[in-house]
């Protein structure tokens, strides 16, 4: 799935050299101006948040400078000793990889069945599954914590997981990367003795990593950020993920912007380190879902 | 991740030709492929059951019933329906859901396509600048919704006091009823920007660079090659924004509860929070399933109707 893309966008740069050059000096600057000045607005309120994380006392009375008079770490320090947040970050990312692990691999298994396995009503059953992305999550969350109630499954890392343990999304990408990859492979594997198990682990998996990254980077985002289940399902103050653990800040220091700032840079971080180490999947991802 | 529901429907491929057994293999190979094709299906099919399907299901039944999650459940047909319908919180809730939708959908479209355009050109260090716009992208609701509300702070956030250097009185943002929807749809346009501008861009890519040659030898100019070219190819792409940014916004939830709570005074109660409040606050589970019901079948409706009237303007090249 990647691969047409990145060809296409390769051409389409070379063709952009040649279409755009001197013909307008004024316009290239002005262009390059707006853009960096825009990029420049859309990355102050990160600035920003950093900016007034490292102010102590900024909040009600004080705003701060753009360039701190007394910078500290103080708000920092004071996140991490007034509030259990190693714990909030510790559940936030034992639920996040959790959530990504298997969704890898229930989406790269149903995948590989809707791809190679035909049965009767595969497309019907095809069908369903896509169908499931559809249904917002608000329309289930009365039954589904209910149900999740008379398993004792509430305030249970299990059951803020169970719900994301199949994504239709994981599937359907997955799918698309998995009918790329040459039928003639699979079937020298095939020739050569290998069962459907061999060739899904050694021929087809290897062949869509680029598919395979791009979902890790979804399935950790989706539940790194996600809110409204977790807010739900982990009613404990110490089972708290952090997207409420924020929410919480707000009720608890009003005012004090700094740690509300302080406990925002923390959350980002993780989710920027994976951003910066698989941008590409993360970019082609979308591009391709909007690709007819 | 509602996100890619509706291109499936244009993108899914015909399934590649079948290689499961013949009719005639012995009724031993064929009970072996069938359970090779359960254990590649059930890991997925069990949760997708589970935790979708059943409660979906459950959630029509509870709608039909009165309910505080703890008392047995009484049967009442379709009162949570009608007392839904007569109940004027209900078009206050769906009114402030579409202001958000008409605030954020043109904001997040033609500031995305600008940016898009500005990027399909030989930009120096453009996959960084994209990666700056895309950032938002990955940031959670709530963190996008706490810097905003300190942003638009009305005592001391920092763009009021740009607008005081100005001269001007900044309004009372989210703490203002009148405000407080703007708040909410100016943060939500700049998370989604960078997400709309590369599905534009790989929109833009995918138009040949024929067309535009043909439209220059026929003379066009560039807002004539923009209005003949660029927007009849980019409209797959345009209708996939829509279609999306319509879904996701009927279901926006976690930037309100941060940013605002439904304030002040419920100018800003959107259909979820409403569901969610119902639920956890009132007690009224069967109410807030069958208002849940009633969000879906509007998003389900709505979405068909795009997909039936994609033809009068969606150009497929």
């Amino acid at each position: 799935m990647a691969e047409p893309r990145k060809a296409s966008s390769e051409t389409r740069r070379v063709i952009g050299e040649r279409r755009m050059p001197t013909r307008s000096l004024i316009g290239w600057i002005t262009l390059h101006v707006v853009i960096v000045l825009g990029a420049l607005a859309m990355f102050f309120p990160f600035f920003w948040t950093i900016i007034t994380s490292i102010s102590p006392g900024a909040g009600l009375s004080i705003s701060p400078s753009l360039i701190p008079d007394n910078p500290s770490l103080a708000a920092y320090e004071r996140l991490f000793t007034e509030l259990p947040f190693m714990r909030v970050i510790g559940n936030s990312l034992l639920l996040a990889v959790a959530t990504t692990v298997v969704q890898l691999i229930t989406s790269a298994t149903a995948a590989y069945a809707f791809s190679r396995l035909p049965f009767r009503g595969r497309g019907l059953v095809f069908a369903v599954y896509l169908a499931t992305m559809m249904i917002p999550l608000q329309v289930l969350i009365v039954p589904l914590f209910v149900q999740l109630r008379d398993f004792g499954l509430l305030n249970t890392y299990l059951g803020a997981l169970l719900p994301t343990f199949a994504s239709a999304f994981g599937i359907f990408l997955l799918r698309q990367a998995i009918n790329q990859v040459p039928r003639d492979l699979d079937e020298a594997a095939m020739l050569d003795g290998a069962g459907h198990f061999r060739t899904f682990f050694s021929i087809v998996l290897p062949n869509i990593r680029p598919a395979l990254a791009t979902l890790t980077v979804f399935a950790f985002m989706g539940s790194w950020n996600s809110f409204l289940w977790p807010l739900v399902v982990l009613r404990k103050p110490e089972l708290q993920t952090l997207p409420i653990a924020l929410a919480g800040l707000q009720g608890q220091y009003t005012t004090e912007w700094d740690i509300i700032m302080a406990g925002s840079v923390v959350s980002i971080l993780p989710m920027l380190a994976l951003y910066i180490f698989a941008q590409k999947y993360v970019i082609q991802g979308v591009a391709s879902s909007g690709i007819k | 991740m509602s996100v890619s529901s509706v291109q499936t429907s244009l993108v899914d491929r015909a399934a590649p030709p079948p290689v499961r057994p013949a009719r005639r293999a012995s009724p031993g190979v064929r009970l072996k492929y069938a359970l090779t094709v359960l254990a590649f299906l059930l890991p997925s099919a069990i949760p997708l059951t589970l935790f979708v399907l059943a409660p979906m299901v459950s959630a029509a039944w509870v709608s039909l019933t009165d309910w505080n999650l703890i008392s047995p459940q009484v049967f009442v047909g379709f009162e949570n329906y009608a007392n839904l319908l007569t109940d004027p919180e209900t078009g206050a809730v769906f009114f402030h859901t579409l202001y958000y939708i008409v605030g954020y959908l043109p904001l997040v479209y033609i500031g995305g396509l600008a940016l898009a355009l500005g990027l399909n050109t030989a930009l120096k260090g453009r996959s960084f600048l994209r990666g700056i716009y895309f950032l938002p992208v990955i940031t959670s609701w709530i963190v996008v919704a706490l810097v905003w509300r300190w942003l638009l702070n009305p005592s001391n956030g920092v763009v009021n006091t740009v607008l005081g250097f100005f001269g001007i009185a900044g309004p009372g943002w989210w703490s203002d009823p009148a405000w407080a929807m703007p708040s909410i749809i100016i943060a939500s346009a700049w998370k989604d920007l960078g997400f709309v501008m590369v599905i534009l861009l790989a929109g833009l890519q995918a138009i040949s660079p024929d067309l535009y040659d043909a439209a220059k030898v026929d003379g066009a100019g560039w807002w004539r090659r923009f209005v003949s070219v660029t927007l009849p190819m980019l409209s797959p792409s345009t209708f996939f924004v829509v279609v999306i940014s319509l879904i996701n916004g009927f279901q926006v939830f976690d930037q309100v509860y941060a940013m605002t709570g439904g304030g002040p005074a419920g100018a800003s109660e959107v259909v979820v929070l409403r569901i969610y409040d119902l639920t956890f606050r009132y007690g009224q589970a069967g109410e807030a399933s069958a208002l849940s019901w009633i969000l879906f079948i509007v998003i389900l409706a709505i979405t068909l109707i795009q997909v039936r009237g994609q033809k009068r303007w969606v150009t497929y090249g």
